[in-house]
């Protein structure tokens, strides 16, 4: 019996030894961070100093980060900024928290590697009800391709609308800087980054009106009310310093990453692998197996102590062809087939050589029966 | 790493020794984690890691079992089915997903909200805004005594009305309002029936089906749990439907998008099922431990005014404004007792309370009001040591002052023309 390897990161990642002791001993301290005595102002000094080490991770003021229940509110947020009834304009490959915030989205198209196209972006700008906002998220959760977001913001700038971009997935896997890229708003979740779940933060430029979801307290500033989650925002403090000390670590993944896909396409040399090359995040990849379901794939990888995704962690249950393989133009057949393989901190060159047996096995023992004739469903479009 | 006071039981032989660190009697801002709670919890930060929502594998699947138990923890503490509870960051979020959702979703038929004007910040600050959106608000006096009078809510509910939102017990002053008979008034009428239920959920039985509630606001962090974690309960029958304020991956039935934190989840099932076993031995302790507080104060005080209603009453709270003597002053002479002057929310800022006024409290008495919070983890020795403070410090400061000094000589003070300078 192997150990069990975990290659599913992007849904979440395990949380680093020492998250576990700063959250360990948080939690079992007390204190309202809004009360005046002794005990809300110690939590509120710890709080302060989480909120230092957010900033730093993508080069931001402290002032600027408002917490949050996690990346999807973050992102909701963000979008609030737009105001009623004005133009958004969202790329086609943004998580749903994006996508299923805009009530009227403007799609805006990408090319067969998932990039944003920049001319349909100058376009839709150049229409004439201007748009509010722009939302481009800095790297894909399902294929982890990037955005040139400099060159999206300095065209949205130009013509007026504000960038939001969801750095969920981004955080922690390539240098950010909010500043430098003039981004307005920026959503990020500590949990892809071995911090806890339950918490996130959108990270606003100063000029940025907000219009709160949540009101009562407050607190943030008045931006978001609720009691200050300060265990997990003291955790998420530790997660954000660890993932910008250690992104080098990070980084050195593209080189483990790259050596598996070339396997698999000796393996199978019919496989595609989804956005390769430059200007993706070095722990993520998408492999396609025409012919074999992904939800085959992933039963058969479990079975073999394997944690891969078949898409996205959120989509509750549903089963159904990923809208961002989709957008990137692949066929049903392919978008069906594609698995999302992503490594983190505590992965070991090992896992991937279990992966890379285990996948082996699986195409081997599929393929074998589909030759002698067994019948192999493949998803409709 | 920063040393913070450590809140556990703390052991003194006598009530007037001085304390390491200060008593905490502050359980209405939020309450310590119960040990039991962290130790629920703890599998969910190291090996069980997993997001609830993977479909794919079994990290996902074991992260889901431990939230849909939590969830059924949650659902029994309160008579509901676990398909009605939804989780949340909390119950700032719970109450502006129920008041602004329903608001929202029902307002081509209805576009009015009853509501106190004792409830929570939260729910008014929605409140507020929908009125911004169109909606009429209808925000209710209290008697005295801090309850609802329910001639005056049966009046101000009309054929325009989409939910009364009436708290079950009030965080300064913990006076506990009829919820049966809201219910059944509401039930009577075709109105939803919302309760902020953050400060009365674990500590008092609360039953959705004979209280007719339809939507309940649940709170972790005030029951010995996680902060970051909340719920709302949602009736499926008669079907409550909301619109959502955070959209995405759909969980929570898409009442609520956002990948659910599993152990913040575990800690609040497991601390409702602690409350759920324990509750009626806790509050006859905590009455005792209240009562023993009270008397030991007014046995030694005059001129001291009990804020709210004592019978209909969270066991673990006090709110008493002392004459005589200065706010600032007060907190100031009982710095080692971790108490409130005003809900936590609001109590970095010096406007008198808007609950003690909404009693009638005079502003005077409202600015030296402390609201006291007794808690699983409050001892005898502690309370008396509380006690003895806060004796000793209002004696120190009616020395002091020129008013209690009038007083004392019978002179009425409200009755005094004082001069301008």
């Amino acid at each position: 019996m192997t150990r069990p390897v975990y290659l599913d990161y992007n849904a979440t990642a395990p949380l680093k030894p020492a998250v576990i002791d700063t959250m360990t001993a948080a939690l079992t301290e007390c204190g309202n961070a809004s009360s005046v005595h002794r005990f809300g102002r110690l939590a509120r000094r710890t709080l302060d100093a989480a909120r230092d080490e957010v900033a730093a991770l993508v080069g931001a003021e402290a002032r600027q980060v408002i917490f949050t229940s996690g990346g999807t509110e973050a992102n909701n947020l963000a979008i609030g900024a737009a105001g009623a009834g004005r133009r958004i304009l969202v790329s086609a490959v943004e998580h749903d928290s994006v996508l299923r915030a805009v009530a009227d989205a403007e799609i805006i198209p990408v090319d067969a590697r998932g990039e944003v196209d920049l001319a349909a972006l100058q376009a839709m700008l150049e229409r004439d009800t201007r748009p509010a906002l722009v939302c481009v998220m800095l790297a894909n959760n399902e294929t982890g391709a990037t955005q040139p977001l400099a060159l999206i913001a300095h065209l949205a700038h130009a013509h007026g609308a504000l960038v939001h971009c969801d750095a969920v997935q981004a955080a922690g896997k390539m240098a950010i800087d909010v500043t430098g890229l003039e981004i307005d708003a920026l959503a990020l979740s500590a949990h892809k980054l071995g911090g806890p779940q339950g918490i996130g933060a959108l990270v606003v430029r100063d000029h940025i009106e907000l219009h709160p979801l949540l009101r009562g307290g407050g607190q943030e500033r008045g931006w978001r009310a609720g009691t200050e989650n300060v265990p997990a925002i003291r955790g998420f403090g530790v997660a954000a310093r660890l993932a910008r000390e250690e992104l080098a670590a990070m980084q050195a993944l593209g080189a483990l990453r790259d050596a598996m896909e070339q396997r698999l396409l000796r393996v199978a040399p019919d496989v595609v692998v989804m956005a390769p090359g430059a200007g993706r995040l070095p722990n993520t990849s998408c492999v396609a197996v025409p012919g074999i379901p992904a939800e085959t794939q992933v039963v058969a990888l479990d079975l073999a102590g394997i944690a891969v995704s078949a898409g996205s962690a959120c989509s509750s249950g549903k089963v159904r062809p990923s809208h961002v393989l989709r957008a990137m133009g692949a066929s049903p057949e392919i978008a069906g087939s594609a698995i999302r393989v992503s490594l983190g901190w505590r992965t070991a060159p090992e896992d991937i050589e279990h992966f890379v047996d285990a996948w082996t096995t699986m195409v081997a023992r599929i393929r074998g029966n589909q030759h002698a004739g067994r019948v192999i469903p493949v998803p409709a479009a | 790493m920063a040393t913070v006071p450590q809140i556990t039981a703390v052991k003194r032989t006598s009530g007037s020794n001085l304390p390491k660190r200060p008593v905490y009697l502050d359980y209405q801002a939020t309450t310590p984690m119960d040990p039991r709670v962290l130790e629920a919890m703890m599998p969910y930060f190291m090996e069980k890691f997993g997001n609830p929502h993977s479909r794919n594998h079994e990290h996902g699947w074991e992260a889901e079992e431990a939230v849909e138990k939590a969830r059924k923890q949650v659902a029994d503490l309160i008579g509901a089915d676990e398909r009605e509870i939804v989780f949340t960051s909390g119950a700032t979020e719970s109450n502006n997903l129920a008041i602004a959702g329903v608001a929202r979703f029902y307002k081509d038929r209805k576009d009015h909200i009853v509501t106190l004007q004792t409830e929570h910040k939260c729910v008014l600050d929605t409140c507020r805004h929908l009125e911004l959106e169109g909606f009429k608000v209808t925000y209710l006096p209290v008697k005295k005594d801090g309850l609802v009078d329910l001639d005056v809510l049966r009046n101000a509910i009309t054929d325009k009305t989409a939910l009364v939102s009436v708290m079950a017990a009030n965080n300064e002053i913990g006076v506990i309002q009829p919820l049966k008979e809201i219910g059944e008034l509401c039930r009577s009428r075709g109105v939803f029936f919302h309760t902020d239920c953050a400060q009365a959920f674990g500590k008092i039985p609360l039953d959705v089906e004979a209280m007719k509630i339809d939507l309940m606001s649940i709170s972790g962090h005030k029951i010995y749990g996680p902060k970051g974690i909340g719920a709302l309960y949602v009736r499926r029958k008669p079907r409550v439907r909301l619109v959502p304020l955070i959209h995405g991956g759909g969980q929570e039935r898409g009442f609520r998008s956002g990948t659910l934190p599993t152990p913040l989840c575990v800690g609040l099932g497991a601390a409702a099922e602690i409350a759920r076993r324990e509750m009626a031995d806790e509050n006859a302790k905590l009455l005792k431990l209240r009562d023993r507080f009270y008397k030991s104060v007014t046995d030694r005080l005059p001129e001291v005014y009990l804020n709210g209603d004592l019978k209909n009453r969270l066991p673990g709270n006090l709110n008493i404004s002392f004459a005589y003597v200065e706010g600032e002053g007060l907190m100031m002479g009982i710095k080692d007792l971790s108490v409130s002057s005003g809900s936590a929310c609001t109590s970095a800022s010096l406007e008198p309370s808007y609950v003690l006024r909404a009693l009638g409290v005079t502003e005077d008495l409202a600015h030296t009001s402390l609201r006291i919070g007794f808690g699983r983890f409050t001892t005898e020795a502690e309370v008396d040591y509380a006690a003895d403070r806060i004796v000793e410090a209002v004696q120190k400061l009616r020395q002091m002052s020129p008013l209690w000094e009038m007083a004392q000589e019978g002179i009425d003070i409200t009755k005094i023309q004082w001069a301008a300078h």
